[in-house]
């Protein structure tokens, strides 16, 4: 192949002049984290409203759940980006769009990519947390509800910590999409790791130094994060309960 | 919001659909074809007794697993026209072109996800069909053919489309390539026209309701199919 590698690139210093590459690479995986944790908070929140609320069985609340899923699930993430970046502050009342559009560009941005990937993927958090309640054996909430328990202390009590722990698996696999996910805030001109690695590319000419840099930047990532959840997971165990490790 | 126009969206709407939404298409079957077929020869290679075959095809599907989409489509296309150039032997990298960088990426990068739809498939038939099919005299080729994966996709089939709707949203993500794609037209026009508002909310209507009449229409296969596998 005729390419002239240079490895070396990483210490080069960037032509933006705050720092050398390997700066640029490390402050993209501190807004690649940084937004996917913000994002991971709100979709967490969302998600388990909307998917309690998703098995109230009061017909208009389980509907709008149902709306909320689908209206998320079936628009291209890069195409919900845009909505939120370039519409929503225009359809805002004139003194709340302008304040969006006046603040710092680079927090704008970047709380508008965190509220976009976070609900987003409180969508599927939501799917997740309704399948989990709904699979409970109904015994459980009527024992319960047998025992004199109101409906919330039946969901905090009875149902909601055993569908945690048995969506811990499918929750791990969705905090690994938001961070692959996160790369879409790019568009909008976060420089996360994509974004930092493009921005590399376009002023070193080193196109795979920076994408073979970027790449072991979220395979690093993956490993941090199935690391965490495989503790929390085993952290949250009831011995003889479903899903105990053998 | 008082002053929506929608004359924008109908003046542009013969290029939109004309230009953008048969790049969109297009793009999604052929990809889907082809990655459905080099899925499933992973899927076989996985479940390879070969330790280093299974290795290899595990190595390939949980890399693809672990990146974003977007940094893939960068890789291949800039990666793309460094190998043509090595396959012909010039050496020089050869421009191929925005449509095939888009389909070569797409292509290998959904592969590792229908490589798992179809693995679990197989996995699902009964290991006695398999067995029975030796008995009868069938080597490994026939027994894939003819009795295990014909029931794998037929199983797995609205799993399939889902991942196809799924791919159909991605391919919105060649965007970043600056490709005419549905996306890309809309884009286009919206800065053209200094129309952004009416541009994106009606691209997101256009991917809304095509991906939401798919999903619906897989509901529906997908009762159908389960009351026959019970037939």
């Amino acid at each position: 192949m005729n390419y002239n590698w240079n490895w070396s690139i990483f210490m080069d210093l960037s032509p933006d002049g705050t720092g050398t590459y390997l700066d640029t690479l490390i402050r993209g995986a501190c807004w690649t984290l940084g937004v996917s944790v913000v994002a991971w908070g709100l979709a967490l929140l969302a998600g388990f409203v909307v998917g309690v609320l998703g098995t109230t069985r009061i017909a208009w609340v389980e509907r709008l759940c149902r709306a909320w899923v689908e209206l998320f699930r079936n628009v291209p993430l890069l195409v919900q980006m845009f909505l939120w970046y370039f519409v929503v502050p225009e359809l805002l009342p004139a003194s709340a769009g302008d304040f969006i559009k006046q603040s710092d560009p680079v927090l704008s941005t970047f709380w508008t990519a965190a509220v976009c990937l976070g609900l987003f993927t409180s969508a599927r958090i939501a799917e997740q947390v309704r399948a989990g309640i709904t699979s409970l054996p109904a015994g459980q909430a009527m024992a319960g509800t047998a025992l004199g328990l109101t409906r919330w202390q039946v969901y905090r009590w009875v149902s909601l910590p055993a569908t945690v722990r048995m969506i811990m698996p499918p929750l791990t696999s969705e905090a690994l999409n938001l961070v692959k996910n996160s790369s879409v805030a790019f568009t909008i001109g976060l420089l996360e790791i994509t974004g930092a690695a493009r921005s590399m590319q376009e002023f070193s000419f080193q196109i795979f130094e920076s994408f073979a840099a970027a790449t072991v930047l979220y395979v690093l990532i993956n490993i941090m994060i199935v690391f965490l959840m495989r503790r929390l997971e085993k952290s949250m165990q009831v011995p003889g309960f479903m899903g105990t490790a053998k | 919001m008082s002053d929506f126009d929608f004359a924008v969206i109908i003046d542009a709407l013969p290029w939109l659909f004309a230009q953008g939404l048969v790049f969109t298409l297009k793009l999604t079957l052929l990809s889907t074809v082809l990655a459905v077929a080099l899925g499933t020869a992973l899927a076989l290679m996985r479940l390879s007794v070969n330790r280093a075959v299974s290795w290899l095809a595990a190595g390939y599907v949980n890399l693809f697993r672990a990146l974003p989409l977007i940094l893939i489509i960068f890789w291949f296309y800039f990666l793309v026209p460094y190998i043509v150039g090595w396959v012909n032997g010039s050496g020089v990298p050869v421009p191929v072109g925005g449509f095939t960088s888009a389909l070569i990426t797409f292509t290998l990068f959904e592969a590792a996800y229908f490589c798992e739809i179809i693995r679990a498939g197989i996995l699902a038939v009964p290991r006695g069909q398999t067995d029975a099919g030796y008995a009868l005299g069938l080597n490994y080729a026939g027994v894939m053919r003819t009795i295990v994966l014909p029931q794998a996709f037929r199983n797995m089939t609205p799993v399939l489309l889902t991942q196809v709707i799924v791919l159909f949203q991605d391919t919105s993500l060649v965007y970043v390539l600056s490709l005419t794609d549905f996306l890309g037209a809309a884009n286009i026009v919206a800065q053209r026209d200094g129309r952004l508002v009416e541009m994106f909310i009606f691209a997101a209507l256009v991917y809304f309701v095509i991906s939401y009449a798919a999903s619906r229409l897989v509901r529906r296969l997908q009762a159908r199919y389960g009351v026959a596998r019970q037939g």
